[in-house]
């Protein structure tokens, strides 16, 4: 349960380590390559998979995961098939797993249902890329009801009103947009982030996590030195995209993500 | 009795906020700002002098005497929005959102088009203020509106193809609210309809409320009451709210909004929210989406490219459960018969969003009585669409 998160975060933090976070999304190449693609993170060092759950309209990503979006959808993957590939994984792995969701597929699903059947499943955390801490009461309530996190988000933009008010919701830890904009690679990270991620771990009380936009190991070293966790995801999405449904995929995903494991280590 | 919307955007359970937390703290001050404008009385009057001297407001109301005659029942009454400058209702909003965006300090706006003509608007009034302006158009409207994105261009803006998805203006909307995410601190958006996160359907209702507050006071005195019945088509719905909301209050009035129908009833081949969809949120509000069990967002199908979109604003979500708004549907076909119709009844070309709302007036007026009137947002003229009408009738140009 909610458990593991907070055990994946003390372990990195034992071991002078951020934690690295690696998302996919889910049915990308294929349904059926999911879990063998989290297997490969996880032997690679990935702390905590992030998952995401295709979308047609996701106003948070840009190019990359729109298209890794497109072809899970291709692949007919959707909220029910991604608590599928949970319930999959947990056979072989208790590799913590947050869902990477926009709304509205959890609302057609149920709210009340859908946190019943991901705690079935076996995830561990939601995140909710559109719906800001206003809006997530009865999201709030439904999972904790049954021991799922609700993970939030905070970004650059965000009022200290505002961090505060996550501050009463967060569960053990807030994801920190790095930079006002989409998901995706980007050249450099935001200058500022740093005295930012320190000042929500203050007003929060909460361990902080970084993503959208952090993709090479040197991003990753540098942002390991000051958040607890560091998420990657377009560098694996593109890898994704480049291997399609190559044999040598998961072998190929495993080296890269190793790459940034290992860039987590705080010197 | 709650306010509605209540201070969150709320309409019943519509509407609200459901958007990337990037954008939290910009809705808030820009909530802020135009709240403090709309109190601002130079603000009205400089909005109210440009709406008379650049839009060409008051629009008139036209007795369309031939098509009431051909119809042989109610008198029919048309809100002339097609006579507005740009030529759609679209640029009463579009004026009063750039004016906010200059107080506001912005120096770049954008904006997603469907039909081209929210497209149009927006980047007249930025030439008009001196703002940058970038405007996204999915690749199929491209195609269908060419002479709408030719006309952007000339007007300064940057034209965007968004290749994606059903590529058309949810995709629009879509890559919109992508850029503004990215490009918030310098970006006001200029949505183009009342959807989307508070407090936009409420802000874009209010500056195309002029619409219903001008045309309340045209019919009492061209037909000496009140109309039974008035008509509207509804894509976003901002037309419709507008001249809509003068009459919510007068309850005998009834009001009836028109979905495209497309070309068919399966999912996919229209864009008739209130008859194939369910609640559901996209493009960060609550209300009737077309989509499939899965929650995934269902393409959509109109000859006219400004109804061919998913959702539909909260508001109107809320009129229809109060049932105090009807909504109908009117398919392709329909539509093309009462473009022609007007054209030749009345000497008006209307925009092919608006013969939507035309053809359910040739339905309905013949059954009224002659002492009855109906009131028709005619939402705007149909230049735009002459060349895509040629080409579905098999004529080239
Ligand atoms: C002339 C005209 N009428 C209606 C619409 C539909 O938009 P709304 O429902 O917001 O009025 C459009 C949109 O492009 C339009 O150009």
């Amino acid at each position: 349960m909610s458990g593991r998160i907070d055990k994946a975060f003390a372990r990195a933090g034992k071991a002078k380590r951020a934690a690295f976070i690696a998302y996919i999304t889910a049915g990308d190449p294929a349904p059926a390559r999911t879990v063998v693609l989290a297997r490969a993170l996880e032997r690679a060092g990935a702390d905590i998979l992030e998952l995401g759950v295709p979308f047609t309209d996701p106003i948070a990503d840009g190019p990359t995961n729109q298209r890794a979006a497109e072809r899970a959808l291709a692949q007919g993957t959707s909220l029910p098939g991604v608590l599928g590939i949970v319930r999959e994984l947990r056979y072989s792995s208790e590799l913590p797993v947050v869902l990477f969701t926009y709304f509205n597929p959890v609302h057609a699903y149920g709210l009340a249902r859908f946190a019943v059947d991901a705690a079935a499943a076996g995830v561990d955390g939601v995140l909710f890329t559109d719906v800001p801490v206003e809006e997530a009461g009865a999201a709030h309530a439904a999972l904790r009801r049954v021991g799922v996190e609700l993970v939030l988000l905070l970004a650059p933009t965000s009022t200290r009103e505002r961090v505060k008010a996550v501050r009463k919701l967060a569960g053990s830890f807030v994801y920190f947009v790095a930079r006002a904009g989409v998901t995706g690679a980007r050249a450099t990270l935001e200058e500022g982030l740093e005295e930012q991620v320190r000042l929500v771990r203050r007003l929060t009380k909460t361990r902080v996590a970084v993503g959208f936009g952090v993709s090479t190991p040197d991003q990753v070293a540098r942002a390991a030195r000051f958040a607890d966790g560091v998420v990657v995801g377009s560098a694996l999405v593109e890898r994704i995209a480049e291997l399609g449904d190559a044999p040598e995929l998961p072998g190929e995903i495993e080296a890269l993500a190793r790459s940034l494991a290992i860039a987590t280590r705080r010197k | 009795m709650k306010p509605v919307p209540d201070s969150r955007g709320y309409f019943g359970p519509y509407g609200g906020r459901f958007v990337p937390e990037t954008l939290m703290a910009p809705l808030a001050e820009l909530t802020a700002a135009w709240q403090e404008a709309r109190r601002d009385r130079a603000f009205r009057r400089e909005l109210a002098g440009l709406l008379a001297t650049y839009c060409g407001r008051p629009t008139p109301i036209s007795h369309a005497a031939r098509l009431t005659r051909h119809l042989g029942g109610a008198q029919v009454f048309l809100k002339r929005e097609d006579l507005c400058h740009t030529g759609a209702h679209k640029i009463n909003n579009a004026v009063g959102q750039c004016l906010l965006a200059r107080r506001m300090g912005k120096v770049r706006v954008i904006a997603e088009t469907g039909a081209g003509q929210h497209g149009v608007a927006v980047a007249t009034a930025a030439a008009l203020f001196g703002l940058r302006c970038r405007v996204y158009m999915g690749t199929e409207d491209e195609r269908r509106q060419a002479l709408n994105v030719f006309r952007m261009k000339l007007l300064g803006a940057e034209v965007v193809g968004v290749d994606a998805g059903s590529r058309t203006l949810k995709d629009a909307i879509n890559e919109s609210l992508r850029d503004w995410v990215t490009n918030v601190a310098t970006t006001h958006y200029v949505l183009g309809s009342v959807l989307g996160p508070h407090p936009y359907p409420l802000m874009v209702r209010e500056f195309q409320s002029v619409i219903g507050s001008e045309a309340l006071l045209q019919i009492r005195a061209q037909h000496r009451s009140l109309p039974n019945l008035v008509v509207a088509c509804v894509g976003g719905g901002s037309n419709a709210a507008g001249i809509f909301s003068a009459f919510v209050p007068h309850r005998h009035v009834e009001l009836v909004g028109v979905e495209a129908g497309g070309r068919g009833t399966r999912l996919g081949e229209h864009a008739a929210r209130f008859a194939g969809g369910s609640p559901g949120v996209l493009h960060g509000t609550r209300s009737y989406v077309l989509q499939d069990q899965d929650g995934q967002v269902s393409p959509t199908h109109s000859v006219s490219a400004g109804l061919d979109y998913p959702a539909v604003g909260p508001e109107h979500a809320y009129w229809h459960d109060s049932r105090r708004v009807s909504y109908v549907q009117v398919a392709d076909r329909e539509a093309l018969d009462a473009f022609h119709l007007l054209s030749e009844f009345e000497g008006i070309v209307p925009a092919l969003e608006t013969a939507h709302a035309i053809a359910y007036v040739a339905r309905v007026a013949p059954r009224m009585a002659s002492a009855q009137a109906v009131l028709v947002n005619l939402s705007g003229r149909g230049d735009k669409d002459v060349v895509e009408v040629a080409r579905l009738e098999g004529v080239t140009l």
